[in-house]
């Protein structure tokens, strides 16, 4: 009980000063949003009008408040340069960067656990060697390379879609999939060759324990020590990893979504950055990382739940 | 592969070719970075022109060898910088202790709570662009990791018996700290900085490749990929040729990074 009041006391802390952070970051920027929405043409009257309604007269410590009181009720503001609310942008984006995590999640759970604990067995053995070399150039080879080179092989040479022409999952969920898979396995593959690599570390670390050679000695197959035994607990050593996981497969799809045209919230990121739209870059910003720090605490909440050791540690 | 040896080979082979590229970039390319032959658009990789030429004629070895060359420099003075910043707030936060601690590391999470791409887009959003924005937001994004590993070296260190007996001696606390603590750290804090270094490639290439990292007319590995994208089919060596330079230099700094690491702990 002390320790959730704790984790809830360290997660609002952090959340604060995530919003402080990126609240300051875009009120230290010189210029001035009301000249950026009329152009440098426009009349004092009109500017100052627009700052009114804007809010941006204000002291900062005032700003700052009408902003989070606004955010945390759903209200984001106007995007500048679409004139439309962020509220229903985001809402527009959103689902299409879901799915495409899940497939991400989906994808690395599959293969990167099954080869984990694969290598682990193979422990000493050419195949180890190979694999590891695999894992270095996996995690070597950036996400838009890997998706130009997909798109090379899959979209030009092999036909298997069009790259660029997305095809929204309003219109055809096979169509979707099938385009989508290309972007999921480009964001994929760095995380496969981490999460394989910390599989294997905790796979071959619990094989060590006590535990293991009094199961062994108790007449307990190979097979049935590794997943009975070993997995569980190799499992649990992998879990605080999910954090750090769904963090970068948001850093990936920021990247990734712009090279296969697929109109999620990275895409919008990147078009509200280039198109210098604050409003609409500040709370997308705030939102990811918000959804990261709820991330975090939700999977420090499940070890807790899992692991009793921790739970009784405490 | 023991003691990290033939990682540290191939790492050290890897970086000595694309060094050695750049380098030489500097005083000699096959053809200038920006000159246009029109009569011989997309030709395929030869003899001529090693890799090939572009939609606009030029010679991809000799632009993916200048890109190179800045790719590297941006990489070398982010993390440079970086580390000289995250040893100083690592070494406060670990021998200080208490509410200095605290503060450091609470910014540090915040921080570290946006992925490190964002921080990035957030900087060069708010800066104006040029070529050392790229600098400082790839700084600013790798501060978290550096300062944290300095922080636990230092904090193993604090209590050390050497360094007990050499604070009753009577040394100060900031010989204490360069002399007696740092060097324990360093080795550590060495093979960070080599796979940090191609960390900051990594990001380097993707803010270029997305028109908010080196500026265009320099060339740039991840920019020559962004343009090789529209005439991909024809021309895939446009895009396999920096892409090749950017994961032979990405595994190289790794392999060094990880050789010492192995060496380091054993």
């Amino acid at each position: 009980m002390r320790y959730l009041v704790k984790k809830i006391f360290i997660l609002i802390v952090t959340m604060f000063l995530i919003s402080i952070l990126t609240f300051c970051a875009f009120h230290v920027i010189p210029g001035d949003p009301a000249q950026l929405i009329l152009g440098t043409t426009a009349s004092p009257e009109k500017l100052d009008a627009l700052r009114t309604q804007l809010g941006t007269n204000l002291p900062l410590r005032e700003q700052y408040r009408n902003w989070i009181t606004g955010f945390l009720c759903g209200d984001f503001g106007t995007s500048i340069r679409y004139s439309m609310p962020v509220k229903s942008l985001i809402e527009g984006h959103v689902t299409v960067t879901l799915f495409l995590g899940l497939m991400v999640i989906c994808l690395t759970m599959l293969v990167s656990i099954p080869l984990g604990i694969f290598t682990a067995k193979k422990r000493g053995t050419w195949v180890e060697q190979f694999l590891g070399f695999f894992n270095i150039i996996g995690l070597s080879v950036p996400g838009f390379f890997l998706s130009i080179l997909l798109m090379w092989v899959f979209g030009l040479v092999l036909h298997l879609f069009t790259p660029g022409a997305y095809v929204s999952y309003i219109d055809s969920i096979p169509g979707f999939l099938q385009y989508m898979i290309f972007p999921a396995i480009a964001i994929s593959i760095p995380e496969i060759a981490t999460l394989t690599r910390y599989v294997q570390t905790a796979v071959l670390e619990e094989m060590d324990k006590d535990y293991v050679r009094t199961a062994r000695g108790k007449g307990a197959g190979t097979e049935r020590i590794l997943y009975r035994h070993i997995l569980r607990n190799a499992i649990v050593a992998v879990i605080p990893l999910i954090g750090m996981i769904v963090g970068s497969i948001f850093s990936g799809s920021i990247i990734v979504e712009q090279v296969f045209a697929v109109p999620g919230i990275g895409r919008l990121l990147i078009s509200s950055v280039t198109g210098r739209d604050f409003p609409l870059t500040q709370t997308l910003v705030m939102y990811i990382a918000l959804i990261i720090v709820l991330t975090n605490f939700a999977v420090d909440l499940l070890i807790q739940i899992i692991d009793p050791r921790i739970r009784l540690s405490d | 592969m023991k003691n990290g040896k033939w990682e540290l080979r191939i790492g050290f082979l890897l970086a000595g070719i694309v060094i050695f590229l750049a380098v030489l970039s500097i005083f000699w390319t096959p053809y200038g970075i920006n000159e246009m032959d029109k009569t011989a658009r997309m030709t395929a990789p030869s003899l001529e022109h090693l890799f090939g030429t572009d939609n606009l004629g030029r010679d991809v070895f000799s632009r993916a060898i200048v890109g190179g060359r800045f790719t590297l420099l941006v990489a070398i003075s982010t993390v440079g910088a970086c580390t000289v910043i995250s040893t100083i707030l690592g070494l406060i936060a670990g021998y200080v202790g208490g509410a200095v601690d605290e503060v450091i590391m609470r910014l540090i999470d915040a921080v570290n709570s946006f992925p490190g791409i964002l921080i990035a887009l957030v900087i060069v959003t708010i800066m104006q662009q040029g070529n050392y924005t790229i600098v400082i937001a790839l700084c600013v994004m790798f501060i978290p990791s550096f300062t944290r590993i300095v922080r636990t070296g230092t904090l193993q260190y604090k209590d050390a018996d050497f360094v007990r007996s050499n604070k009753v001696f009577g040394d100060s606390d900031l010989r204490l700290l360069l002399v007696h603590i740092f060097p324990n750290i360093l080795p550590l804090l060495l093979s960070s900085v080599i796979v940090g270094l191609s960390n900051a490639i990594l990001a380097e290439s993707g803010m270029s490749y997305l028109g908010l990292g080196i500026q265009p007319p320099a060339p740039s590995w991840g920019r020559m990929l962004y343009e090789a994208q529209s005439f991909l089919f024809r021309a895939p060596w446009c895009a396999l040729a920096p892409g090749f330079m950017i994961v032979v230099t990405i595994v190289a700094f790794n392999c060094i990074g990880d050789g010492l690491k192995k060496r380091f702990l054993a």
